[in-house]
């Protein structure tokens, strides 16, 4: 089914005169720069969800929160919907524009306004990429944990939009466990605090709730992040199996043995051949699966896990184990699972990430079903999976060139979420729900959990002009959706009425 | 997923909706109460015409449903005590690692997320927030709504397992809640440390700079007193460092469930918990921050002071934190909310609670 916005089932957007609006907003925000000839809207088009592309009606850079404030109130008198963006990184397209939007690009807000090393915190503005964070804190031997594979791009505003993962998160949590408070203006153009540096607030956790809510409930205008040491050492054993199964129960095996790595992750044979042919990061091509598995801390600490670990790989049948013997190895070794993406683009025109969870006792399960799937859609798939927390990221080869092959990846992708929420996972990990997981939401959730949904983007957004039609489906889609998709004879809402 | 069951297990979701669904159709406030041990904790709710509100008791929904300790996992109905939760984690090595306060023996899961209060290890190890994956509420209508899930990473939909902690009930009643566990440090030694607040305060900003094995870190009268939690060779390296006396491993339960002489004493002033930026200071006439007790390495401050709540609470607004009063029956237990922010909360609470029969008044009056 489309993910493309459209009006009779995610419902009518207010349609306004371009040219009034652009009058309007460029009298009302003084100074704002708003780009409105068809060749200056065209990089702002898609996010990295880009075989989805919209042009928006404005694109507008503030750079002063008073002109963040001022378009915000235009937009609300004049009912024109707005779509913040970020560095348009995302994989969800959750800042997919609208055709009769205005599309607010936070990326001129973009200075770190304190590093406090003896308080381990930094306050940044929102177009502040998340890698230039760690740098800034590296001098003091600290570092922000989240690390999306985006890193080097990628904002903390969209961070905290998608509530960001990465591969440290088993360990270190999300954005939403370093964030400690947030600045927000309302579509009404309030400025509001969320959170604190202390390490609680008073009333109800706004925080966590913004956190994720890609840009549906208000703008953030600023971020403290919390800076953690960076480990004393780190060391990285890399694992090969004969069977993808074996791997997977490794993987509980050392979590069982009352040991938490700082990253934990699996790659199919598929993945590790597109790697090491990529990057030459070692990897054996013949195993099944790898896992490599990295431990850090204070070092008498680590060298006793290392030995712990190496032990219960051996008993989990691996078929071989190396540990990264200097820094050199280790980067090498971590390049190839950073690298998968690319590397698996150079043996595919187009691949499509897939951002499902599932628990990990569901594994080999999964990747069976995936495998049965792959084969029936006729398209090949490589496994790359953030192994200690559950979250998989199947890519789906395929040629957009071909006619019919984008639609038949997105229908693949389509059936493995739905088994990722069979398997009593999620339909996504860290990607974000945006328009790409708009219809999965209807096999996620029910019509009353949706209803509830509504209800709380209703209290911050009672125009709902802030990202229509991303992260919560209408219940008109999701009958849509499910009059597509009859399980056994039941329909998933059989209360709503077809059309 | 392995369940574990006992003899208290019972499921009376379907009876909890039914009685929501009727307080609704007739506008009852419900106080919804579980082991009743954290009453202090909050404003008394609203009845209707002053009366006493009508108690809604999740005692009865008791069970964990779900336990896999290699997926970390856990699944427990609200009413379930927290003693069992704990009892069931550490059979096979695992914890909360937020270390909830009980304050009382039949203290329930349920009213740990909905207090959302957390111990010693919460600067080190995050909030309850931190930990909770996945909620099933029953809203207004009578409904059992499931939130999150129960995988460690989701991100699908709003959060609003995590925007249940905290609300004291007064947004949905809480049924079951899906919590991330960690297994216990297999090393754990307590030391004490004779040294000044402000010695205390520059060792601490120094030490948080390294990756030093921390989990607790409190001073009162002239003590440091630090919990070292790790593996046994990082334990041992850092005891031998950084030397002190060895400390009483009841201290960090006494602290937490508020019985050390503070809390207990024959003070009969008003208690107070300030919660800070680790290194605030408070400039206050009348204030001696000596005499405080400073827990998480200084977030969390508890004093006894008949100082005015308005005086307090505009010295903790603007060092950037916030003061709770813990002594029964203030009119105000916690800081007011900005005029924005209040809104907000006014709205969320008619948009999920329209008739407000769920702990009205608990948190401020107005919601």
């Amino acid at each position: 089914m489309n993910i493309h916005y459209d009006a009779r089932l995610d419902g009518e957007l207010p349609s306004r005169d371009k040219a009034e609006v652009l009058n309007r907003l460029q009298q009302d925000v003084p100074g704002l720069t708003l780009l409105h000839r068809e060749e200056d809207l065209h990089p702002f088009e898609c996010d990295g969800l880009a075989a989805y592309r919209v042009m928006p009606m404005l694109v507008a850079l503030p750079e002063t929160l008073d002109q963040v404030v001022a378009l915000l109130e235009g937009c609300r008198e004049l009912g024109v919907p707005v779509v913040t963006r970020g560095a348009g990184t995302g994989l969800s397209g959750g800042a997919l524009p609208l055709e009769q939007g205005v599309l607010l690009v936070m990326s001129r807000f973009s200075r770190i306004l304190e590093v406090d090393p003896d308080a381990r915190i930094a306050r940044v503005q929102p177009g502040v990429r998340n890698l230039a964070i760690s740098e800034a804190a590296a001098p003091f031997g600290l570092y922000y944990a989240p690390d999306p594979s985006s890193q080097i791009a990628c904002s903390i505003g969209g961070n905290v939009a998608e509530n960001a993962g990465g591969v440290h998160c088993l360990k270190y949590g999300l954005t939403v466990h370093n964030v400690l408070r947030v600045e927000i203006i309302t579509l009404a153009g309030e400025r509001m605090t969320l959170g604190s540096e202390a390490l609680d607030a008073p009333g109800f956790d706004l925080l966590a709730l913004f956190n994720g809510s890609e840009g549906m409930l208000g703008v953030v205008t600023e971020i403290t992040v919390k800076l953690l040491p960076k480990p004393e050492t780190t060391k990285v054993l890399m694992a090969s199996f004969d069977d993808v199964g074996k791997a997977g129960r490794a993987v509980g095996d050392i979590i069982a043995a009352g040991i938490i790595p700082g990253g934990l992750e699996m790659m199919d044979n598929l993945a590790i051949r597109a790697a090491e042919d990529f990057i030459h990061a070692g990897y054996p091509v013949e195993a099944e699966a790898i896992l490599l598995c990295e431990l850090d801390g204070v070092e008498a600490d680590v060298d006793d896990d290392c030995e712990r670990v190496r032990g219960v790989l051996e008993a989990a049948g691996a078929t071989g184990i190396q540990q990264a013997r200097d820094e050199a190895e280790r980067a090498r070794f971590w390049a190839g699972r950073k690298n998968a993406f690319p590397a698996v683009g150079r043996m595919s025109p187009d691949y499509y990430c897939m951002d499902g969870t599932i628990p990990r006792r569901e594994l080999p399960r999964v990747l069976e079903g995936i495998r049965e799937l792959s084969e029936a859609y006729g398209l090949k798939v490589a496994n790359v999976f953030h192994a200690g927390d559950g979250n998989m990221h199947p890519l789906i080869l395929f040629d957009a060139n071909r006619e019919g092959e984008l639609e038949q990846a997105e229908a693949l992708g389509g059936k493995i979420l739905e088994l990722c929420v069979e398997a009593g996972g999620s339909i996504t990990g860290e990607h974000g729900v945006g328009r790409e997981k708009i219809n999965q939401m209807c096999a996620q959730f029910g019509s009353r959990e949706l209803t509830t949904f509504h209800a709380v983007k209703a209290a911050f957004d009672p125009d709902g002009l802030l990202n229509p039609g991303k992260n919560i489906p209408t219940l008109a889609r999701c009958a849509e959706f499910g009059a597509m998709h009859v399980h056994g004879g039941e329909l998933p809402h059989p209360e709503l009425p077809r059309f | 997923m392995a369940t574990t069951t006992s003899p208290q297990d019972r499921d009376i979701r379907e009876a909890l909706g039914e009685r929501i669904r009727q307080a609704n159709a007739e506008g009852t406030p419900l106080r919804i109460v579980g082991g009743d041990t954290k009453a202090f904790y909050g404003r008394k709710v609203q009845g209707r015409r002053g009366e006493q509100a009508e108690a809604l008791s999740t005692r009865e929904h008791q069970g964990i449903t779900g336990y896999d300790p290699v997926e970390l996992i856990v699944s427990v109905r609200a009413g379930t005590p927290l003693t069992t939760l704990e009892a069931a984690l550490a059979e096979n090595g695992q914890m909360l690692p937020f270390e909830p306060p009980h304050f009382g023996a039949d203290a329930t899961v349920g009213g740990m997320v909905a207090s959302g209060l957390s111990g010693p290890r919460r600067p080190w190890a995050g909030a309850v927030r931190d930990f909770v994956l996945g909620a099933r509420v029953i809203t207004h209508g009578g409904d059992e709504q499931r939130f999150g899930g129960e995988v460690i990473k989701n991100v699908a939909g709003y959060d609003l397992s995590r925007l249940m902690v905290g609300a004291q009930g007064s947004l949905g009643l809480l049924t079951e809640v899906t919590l991330k566990v960690l297994p216990r440090p297999s090393a754990s030694h307590g030391l004490r440390l004779e040294m000044t607040l402000d010695e205390a305060r520059r060792r601490l900003a120094e030490w948080g700079r390294r990756p030093l094995p921390l989990s607790a870190a409190t001073w009162q009268d002239g003590a440091l007193h630090l919990r070292l939690e790790g593996g046994p060779g990082s334990v041992a390296a850092t005891r031998e460092r950084l030397g002190g006396e060895d400390l009483d491993a009841g201290y960090w339960e006494a602290l937490r469930e508020q019985r050390l002489p503070l809390f207990a004493g024959e003070d009969d002033r008003p208690l107070w918990r300030l919660s800070l930026p680790q290194r605030a200071r408070l400039e206050v006439d009348g204030l001696d921050e000596s005499a405080m007790l400073h827990d998480w390495a200084g977030a969390q401050r508890f004093l006894r002071s008949d100082l005015s709540a308005a005086t307090l609470r505009a010295a903790c607004t603007a060092a950037g934190g916030h003061a709770t009063c813990l002594t029964p029956g203030a009119a105000e237990p916690f800081t007011p909310l900005p005029e924005a922010l209040a809104k907000y909360h006014r709205r969320l609470k008619a948009e999920l609670d329209p008739k407000g029969i769920f702990n009205p008044g608990r948190l401020y009056a107005e919601h």
